[in-house]
């Protein structure tokens, strides 16, 4: 059984997918509405962190980018559940998120310097990729809410934005 | 016949209107310059209308910048005939075109 789960969990990391796939069933609108909300404070956290530490301004400026529009688009969420009544519910998708960010910080928070600004930039283009995959095949078609959908959808070309930013500012480190 | 009138009727016989400068809003919403194309002439003006909460820019790769906080609008006036793509630095998947006419 233990051999099982972690063949299982070991094709999930190798799909890059791992914090999503735990999810079996299709997301209510209260569990979409808290992962989305999640995978935003996540990147906040994370952009925090490179805002401490990193000495290189691309690196600063576009951390501050993301802490601007991530805290700009959850304002957004939190004025829609509002807005519809729904409470934003905890589920396995946002557990395992956070879990899998907060090892990361952990990484990132060792590294000084260049490693740093690397592995921060590295993981932010894999990180938005992740996440719009998420988007894209789960969140988006799984909404039921029709408001909630086009926030969604604004949050895909936000987020896609960013990925293609953080490759950008990845390209500038080499 | 009023002053102005005159003062228009005086242009025109000796030939000499300028070609009238426009203001052209080019309106953000969702991550979407619309229209996407714009033609337009020298001297004109572009005004980006943001109607999003995100601040985004109208970059040109190696030359001008237009920065656009968010709700707010911003403009540039058009100095010579040239096409340019631009795009949003902060969101590069945000793409527009200037088609600037002499
Ligand atoms: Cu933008």
């Amino acid at each position: 059984m233990l051999i099982r789960h972690t063949a299982t969990l070991a094709a999930m990391l190798l799909l890059g997918t791992a914090p999503f796939a735990q999810a079996a069933d299709k997301p209510t609108d209260p569990q979409i509405a808290h992962i989305a909300y999640t995978a935003g404070v996540i990147d906040v956290e994370a952009a925090k962190l490179a805002i401490g530490k990193s000495k290189n301004k691309d690196v600063v400026d576009f951390a501050n980018d993301m802490v601007r529009d991530h805290e700009a688009v959850n304002l957004q969420a939190l004025d829609l559940v509002k807005k519809l009544k729904v409470t934003p519910e905890d589920n396995a998708t946002s557990q395992a998120l956070s879990k899998a960010a907060a090892d990361e910080r952990a990484k990132l928070a060792k590294l000084e310097g260049a490693a740093f600004d690397k592995a921060y930039v590295d993981n932010e283009v894999a990180y938005h990729k992740q996440v719009n995959g998420a988007l894209e095949t789960l969140l988006i078609p799984s909404a039921s809410n029709a408001e909630l959908k086009s926030l969604l959808e604004t949050g895909l070309k936000i987020f896609q934005g960013h990925e293609q930013h953080a490759e950008h500012v990845a390209g500038m480190l080499k | 016949m009023s002053k102005r009138h005159l003062w228009i009727a005086l242009t025109l016989a000796i030939g000499i209107v300028p070609a009238q400068a426009e203001t052209i809003q080019v309106t953000i919403d969702k991550l979407v310059f619309s229209p996407a194309s714009v033609e337009a002439k020298a001297g004109d003006t572009i005004e980006w209308v943001n109607k999003d909460v995100f601040a985004h820019t109208a970059t040109v790769k190696g030359g001008w910048e237009v920065m656009i906080p968010p709700k707010k609008s911003a403009s540039l006036t058009l100095q010579k005939a040239e096409t340019v793509d631009y795009f949003c630095r902060f969101h590069p998947n945000m793409k527009g075109r200037l088609v600037v006419a002499p």
